[in-house]
């Protein structure tokens, strides 16, 4: 029996059957997406591995909202990507080696799906030492170059500009690579995000900007906050633009293939913008009352679970079965698990912590007067 | 040794760190096919090309932002603000971004950018275009923050800027622009957060830093000639880093110290320094700290008063006399 991901409960534990509150659990939800070339190549197991980051990602978050509200082990502000999943996994999934990604706040989805384990991600959020930023970045923040992920970033399209700037320096390095940038509606108004779109068609850099629509920008909707289309506005900047269904995977990953390639083979920038839905509130203090009714919420748990709907296209392909999901589910719940044991075990940063990390040179003194880290060299 | 502008030497920093490190790209508006709007970056266009000198449109938290994106993968952007007046419409990006993104990753990535351009009153321009923003950008640990006075410290901290791997604040002075001073053909570098002894005295100490020391030590030489007394004139040189050290061996020697900048004084760079004297000099001091700045208003238009608004050798002369 697959696991029914709409229940609102998070527990995963619950074992009453889809077809009760999953309309077209039962049937293979077919998408259009799925004989595109980058789909129709992909291996059993790297579907299934897809399949597995997406639950990882809810499971891991889950297990967050678990640590603060109940543990009370997490504080700050934590923005949970549930109901998003198949918009990181897939985005990254087309990812080539020289690609590169950046996004906003709520970049626990990306951090995973670009490869970041869980327990720094976990201690990370604990405020812990062991986390991928020392305990210094929290959820909002989290980094890691070595995966090509630069963030994690807390103002709300004010990563966008850096976007394009890894563009640039792919361009200027003459790389064949893109800077996947993703923002969210809420930041399609933002001055500083304009300013990248015109640097970006003026000086055709590989970029790709992503736009995650979630329909509300905190609690705000996109139509009592944005005029227009929100992708359309990139006629104006005379870039490529597209609009793709978030919650089905297979088309998730032949839009941004189609962008990403356009960055990189003909250094064009391009917004695409990947319609999708959060099931938790913008922030855990958010009580979700204000701005949408509940029932709107259970009507996308119900037809438009991403994670759902790929874990029956996967059935259909008879790639997954139930004796799997149950492994692959009891898998990701583990982990979430132990990296929360990880977490837990992990000491905070120490006082002297504090003034370390703020200049390259008083924590390299040794090589005062080397280069720093250079990359393509 | 040649004698040079500082707008020149400025420039030849430029050309230098563009010429060594393929890495280094220029960018700002009218930096290239225009020159440059103070024609600081005369002739890089045509020595270096559209690939490393490129001009930007009027878009602030656009390109600065880029420049610090593209920083993190490598390149040593140095990034002309007009004026540094201008660093408000990119505040996000300069302060939030540039000067955060190593502390959040723990250290993982570096921003080796260069933020540079002018940052001065008295220029007749009003309050829009006169802004002196050393001690709010300072406020920002991870930044650091240069001002040089002269034509040998503009290119000697330049060149160290250029070479730094985390944020540098460059702020320059049109009103120095075509200062000249002895520069040396070859090759040298002044490192971040080491002051200047500009002239030895033993009386009273100034401590100052961009055209302020330009000021007080006309300022010494009135005092010297009119009252026979020896001031000292220490160059700051750079904000952030601080050198201490310096500034305390001089208040140690002259037991009296007086402070000088054109920025305005609530929370200024001055009332970091007065604390930092009397917490770690305050036996050694035999008068009150005083200090000379703008008059805390915005900038003036009216020239005959933005001339009084500003610390001029009249003002520094009749304040440290007052300490005598």
């Amino acid at each position: 029996m697959p696991f029914n991901f709409s229940k609102k409960s998070a527990t995963a534990d619950d074992k009453s059957t889809a077809s009760k509150d999953f309309d077209g659990a039962g049937g293979a939800a077919v998408s259009k997406s799925a004989q595109a070339a980058i789909n129709v190549k992909l291996t059993a197991e790297q579907k299934i591995e897809f399949y597995r980051t997406m639950l990882r990602i809810r499971r891991f978050e889950e297990r967050c909202l678990r640590s603060y509200q109940q543990e009370r082990k997490i504080g700050g502000f934590l923005h949970l990507y549930i109901g998003q999943e198949a918009v990181a996994v897939g985005c990254c999934s087309v990812m080539q080696e020289t690609d590169h990604v950046i996004t906003a706040y709520r970049d626990h989805g990306h951090a995973i799906a670009v490869g970041m384990p869980l327990n720094p991600l976990m201690a990370e959020l604990y405020g812990k030492v062991t986390g991928c930023s020392k305990g210094k970045g929290g959820s909002m923040h989290f980094f890691d170059p070595s995966r090509r992920y630069w963030g994690g970033h807390g103002i709300v399209g004010g990563q966008v500009p850096l976007g394009a700037g890894l563009a640039f320096a792919l361009k200027y390095k003459g790389v064949k690579g893109a800077a996947l940038t993703f923002l969210g509606d809420g930041a399609v108004n933002q001055g500083a995000v304009h300013e990248a779109y015109n640097l970006a068609a003026l000086w055709d850099l590989p970029v790709v900007f992503i736009i995650e629509n979630n329909g509300y920008s905190m609690g705000t909707s996109q139509a009592r906050s944005s005029a227009g289309d929100l992708a359309k506005r990139a006629e104006g900047y005379n870039m490529a633009w597209g609009v793709c269904d978030g919650h089905d995977f297979y088309e998730v990953r032949e839009a941004t293939e189609k962008f990403l390639a356009l960055a990189r083979e003909k250094s064009k920038p391009s917004i695409l913008e990947i319609k999708t839905y959060r099931y938790r509130g913008h922030s855990v203090s958010d009580p979700d009352k204000t701005y949408r009714d509940k029932a709107e919420i259970e009507e996308y748990r119900r037809t438009k679970d991403p994670i759902q709907l790929f874990q029956n296209t996967l059935v259909a392909e008879h790639i997954l079965n139930d004796t799997l999901i149950e492994k692959i589910d009891a898998e990701a719940k583990e982990e979430a698990e132990n990296s929360a044991a990880f977490a837990d075990a992990s000491p905070y940063p120490t006082l002297e912590d504090i003034t370390k990390d703020v200049y390259w040179e008083e924590d390299n003194p040794s090589q005062k007067k080397s280069q720093g880290r250079i990359f393509f060299d | 040794m040649p004698v040079i502008s500082y707008r020149e030497a400025i420039n030849q920093a430029l050309a230098e760190e563009l010429e060594r490190d393929p890495n280094v790209v220029l960018m700002g508006e009218e930096v290239g096919q225009f020159d440059g709007a103070y024609k600081v970056t005369e002739g890089l266009l045509a020595r270096f090309g559209p690939r490393r000198v490129m001009d930007t449109p009027i878009s602030e938290a656009g390109f600065i932002g880029a420049g610090i994106g593209a920083s993190m993968l490598g390149i040593r952007p140095v990034m002309e603000l007009m004026f540094w007046s201008f660093y408000s419409v990119a505040f996000d990006q300069v302060l939030n971004n540039a000067a955060n993104v190593r502390y959040m990753s723990g250290g993982l990535i570096n921003v080796p950018i260069v933020i540079r351009g002018p940052a001065n009153g008295g220029t007749n321009v009003g309050a829009t275009h006169s802004h002196t923003p050393e001690n709010v950008c300072a406020a920002h640990p991870g930044v650091k923050v240069v001002c040089p006075a002269t034509a040998y410290d503009a290119k000697g901290l330049l060149k160290s800027a250029i070479r730094d791997n985390d944020p540098v604040f460059f702020m320059e002075n049109t009103i120095l622009y075509n200062e000249k001073g002895e520069v040396p053909a070859e090759e040298y570098l002044i490192p971040l957060g080491s002051a200047d002894v500009k002239r030895q005295g033993t009386d009273l100490t100034i401590v100052a830093y961009g055209r302020a020391v330009i000021n007080s030590l006309k300022a010494a030489e009135l005092l010297e000639a009119e009252h026979d007394l020896s001031v000292e004139v220490v160059d700051l040189r750079s904000i952030r880093p601080l050198d201490e050290e310096t500034v305390l061996a001089s208040v140690r020697k002259t037991h009296r110290v007086l402070l000088v900048e054109e920025n305005k004084p609530f929370c200024g760079v001055g009332a970091q320094l007065s604390y930092i004297i009397q917490s770690k000099a305050f036996d050694d001091l035999d008068a009150p700290i005083k200090r000379v700045s703008a008059i805390d208003a915005p900038a003036i238009y009216s020239k005959p008063l933005e001339d009084e608004q500003l610390p001029n050798p009249q003002r520094i002369r009749n304040a440290a006399l007052a300490m005598l």
